[in-house]
């Protein structure tokens, strides 16, 4: 397919992994995270771990939205899909996340009204279609997907559709990265950046990653020659002493986004003061609640949301794991207790989890019988 | 499928102005998609795009991500990184010949 095998193409692979190869020769060992799930998912998919120079490592950031939900936002999410009349409308990766009291989907075997979608569209579909239900859409991802929850509801503004709202749990990705270079266990020497949250946001969101903090970052596209040119160009940079913001993937991502989806940005959402994150904790100004002239679509308006924080259990590691400290096998519970069929962690459920992209295509690397 | 990636598709056809929509071929599947984001429709009172912004037209291969097209691919730089990437590739095969060469 077009714009996609021909950056799937193992010669040009491996033209880029020789030359990442020639130049990394002399560093010393050399951290990049990937902050991006999409990212970690291309990377375990295609064994880049374990083509790269030994002397290379990725290490897997907090870019996946599904796996950074913290606990309490989940049991008010099947709080609110268990109020009478409420039709609770989400994305497929979901439904097996673990709250408290169970996920989604025994909440779904116990009676409530639970539907996957593809779209928030089809979610306002259901309600324009059941005007005697509360539909509610349980909205989560970055920046690349905020402004189609945006839209949304400005076509329910524009509808007259009443019975329809949000539970808004979008976040932003340049709050974490700066968490992760504020904390002192993992030394990295560069970042790749998220490709379609940049498509929206362009590249202005990670100037302080350069400016501030010195470091290189190169957004980057998701086929395997698009991450492994990013990963050329972050250690190019690296070899030269330089710490710029790049761009690999010019063919969707302008420096200054999608003007449209900035402006929808500042109309339907506000920035929240703080948000938790799972093992990341509270992080100021890193989330997107919905605007008081929306509040007639805001779920958290509409229905009760107590934001009972609850710890993540025990056993699991994931708060290590997106954080870069711990590789997924190195958890207790990894593969074991643990498994994307029975997910104890977030990392486990959605295929961009660094647990699960791990256990489906990473289990027979050499690294991890190295290490286990 | 990971809920945060989008994939390339082109516009098929264009099949309604206000809100602009569209079939889009993703990968063999036809899908209707909004174009909501790759469109400047200066007659809409929600459209804040610049003037001069390329609107998506029949034929443009769009990003598709949730049932909206996020950004219109640019098959000019798409080009020009893989030509790129193909000197990168003769360059390397002409150190390596030069090395067996020399050796």
């Amino acid at each position: 397919m077009k714009f996609v095998d021909e950056y799937r193409d193992p010669e040009t692979a491996n033209a880029i992994l020789r030359a990442i190869a020639d130049l990394a020769r002399d560093l010393p060992h050399t951290k990049f995270m990937e902050v991006c799930g999409g990212h970690t998912h291309t990377i375990y998919r295609h064994g880049i771990e374990q083509v790269l120079p030994s002397n290379i490592e990725m290490v897997h950031g907090p870019g996946c939205p599904v796996c950074v939900l913290p606990m309490g936002r989940m049991d008010d999410a099947i709080g609110i899909a268990e109020q009478p009349d409420v039709t609770l409308a989400t994305f497929g990766d979901m439904l097996r996340v673990p709250g408290s009291r169970g996920s989604l989907f025994e909440a779904k075997a116990r009676g409530a009204d639970i539907r996957m979608v593809y779209s928030p569209l089809d979610a306002l579909k259901l309600a324009e279609k059941h005007p005697d239900r509360n539909v509610v859409f349980l909205a989560v991802g970055f920046e690349t997907t905020a402004p189609s929850t945006a839209l949304t509801i400005l076509h329910a503004q524009r509808m007259g559709i009443t019975n329809f709202s949000v539970f808004s749990n979008h976040v932003t990705v340049g709050p974490p990265i700066r968490a992760i270079l504020d904390a002192p266990d993992v030394e990295l020497s560069g970042f790749v950046g998220p490709g379609h949250v940049s498509t929206i946001t362009g590249q202005a969101p990670y100037h302080f990653i350069a400016e501030e903090y010195r470091k290189p970052i190169v957004t980057a596209g998701f086929e395997p020659v698009d991450l492994l040119q990013g990963i050329l160009m972050l250690t190019q940079q690296v070899v030269d002493g330089r710490h710029e913001v790049e761009n690999q993937y010019t063919r969707v991502v302008n420096d200054g986004g999608n003007p449209m989806a900035l402006a929808l940005f500042d109309k339907v959402f506000v920035i929240r003061d703080t948000f938790e994150w799972r093992g990341l904790g509270f992080i100021e100004k890193s989330a997107l609640g919905i605007h008081p002239d929306f509040a007639q679509w805001d779920a958290e308006v509409q229905f009760a949301v107590p934001g009972t924080r609850v710890a993540d259990p025990k056993a699991c590691q994931c708060g290590q794991v997106l954080r870069g400290v711990l590789k997924p096998w190195e958890c207790k519970v990894f593969g074991t207790a643990c498994t994307p069929e029975k997910p104890i962690g977030t990392c486990m459920v959605s295929p961009e989890g660094a647990c699960a992209a791990y256990y489906t295509f990473g289990q027979h690397s050499s690294k991890r019988q190295a290490v286990s | 499928m990971p809920m945060c990636l989008a994939v390339p598709g082109r516009i098929l056809e264009i099949s309604s102005q206000h809100p602009p929509k569209g079939i889009v071929d993703l990968e063999g599947v036809r899908r209707e998609v909004s174009l909501e984001l790759v469109t400047s429709d200066e007659s809409s009172p929600e459209t804040i795009l610049p003037a001069d912004t390329p609107s998506a037209k029949v034929g443009d291969w769009v990003l598709v991500h949730v049932g909206f097209a996020l950004s219109i691919v640019d098959e000019q730089e798409a080009q020009e990184t893989l030509e790129t990437l193909r000197k990168l590739g003769d360059m390397l095969d002409e150190e390596i010949a030069q090395v067996k060469a020399s050796s």
